[in-house]
């Protein structure tokens, strides 16, 4: 069982900080829908909100992290250029989805959609993190500040939703992969 | 979540739930709103001039992409401070900044929307 450096990578952008983005994020949405329809709303011990507080302070970190793994590490693999002569373009993801009519929609609307919509998820995330552990008092007073957190948090799960999908679809069609490969586990025969 | 934070809880909260601005919370959402949409805006401009794409490639392997996202980022923070700085003791109408930054936020989807920005490029 092995796995290359720029597979890795990529999986760790994807499915672990992209992956836990796309959960938390779901949480916080789920618990904002919660909180507003119920009747009596619940207290937290002081320790209850510190972890409330983590829970949002590392929802939007994930984020970040994420989208800065995606662009600055993975994305210069994916759209690599094929030195002339190269006629196996397996290392080369980008021109190897354009190579086909089949596959050159996974990078004109796919890519093209995931590389800039995914920046609004940490975006949102950041400022409804920030509202709702610095201000949450002030959403008592106006309740349309828990709208615009909701809406926010929202578009953040939509857009966190479509990078996720495009990224996994054009990882099947054309995956990263190259570099050093990391030996995991020697299987028996 | 709760809404019932501890922070200033007890027999005063309802006092000092009255005397919140909104100013601050008003910036951080108008401010996203505005980030994103730059975002969304940069994006179709790195998409149809090839002179702005040259601009925003702030890191080569990235191309372009780094420029836009780093920029729109700038745009976002520095709007954030500055709003907060002057909201920071104001209760501004805090509808009227959802409003706003509602349509900020469906502009920077319409625009990050591939068919939609070639649309408006006449790709």
């Amino acid at each position: 069982m092995e796995i290359t450096v720029r597979a890795l990578a990529s999986e760790i952008h994807g499915m672990l900080f992209g992956g836990f983005f796309l959960m938390a994020i779901f949480g916080v949405v789920v618990e904002l829908f919660r909180s507003a329809h119920v009747e009596e709303p619940s207290k937290l011990t002081p320790r209850g909100y510190s972890l409330e507080r983590l829970y949002l302070i590392v929802t939007a970190g994930l984020g970040w992290v994420a989208v800065l793994l995606g662009a600055y590490i993975v994305y210069p693999w994916y759209r690599a250029i094929p030195p002339a002569g190269v006629t196996n373009l397996a290392g080369y993801p980008q021109h190897l989805l354009m190579s086909s009519p089949l596959t050159t929609g996974w990078h004109g609307l796919g890519m093209e959609w995931k590389e800039h919509i995914s920046w609004l998820a940490p975006i949102a995330m950041t400022m409804v993190a920030y509202v709702l552990t610095k201000h949450r008092l002030a959403m008592k007073k106006y309740p349309q500040i828990r709208t615009a957190v909701l809406v926010f948090a929202l578009v953040a799960l939509v857009s966190a939703s479509v990078a996720g999908f495009f990224g996994a679809m054009i990882d099947s069609n054309a995956p990263v992969k190259g570099g050093t490969t990391i030996h995991l586990v020697r299987g028996n025969l | 979540m709760n809404d019932m934070k501890p922070q200033k809880e007890g027999p005063d909260d309802s006092a000092a739930i009255a005397q919140l601005p909104n100013g601050p919370v008003g910036a951080a959402i108008l401010s996203a709103g505005i980030g994103s949409c730059a975002l969304g805006l940069l994006a179709v401009m790195g998409d149809g001039s090839k002179a702005v794409a040259h601009w925003m490639t702030f890191y080569l392997p990235t191309g372009p992409l780094s420029g836009v996202t780093s920029t729109a980022i700038l745009v976002w923070l520095i709007s954030w401070a500055f709003l907060a700085r002057r909201w920071r003791t104001k209760t501004v109408a805090i509808a009227k900044v959802n409003t706003v930054a509602f349509v900020l936020l469906a502009l920077s989807l319409l625009l990050t929307f591939p068919p939609f920005a070639d649309r408006l490029l006449g790709k």
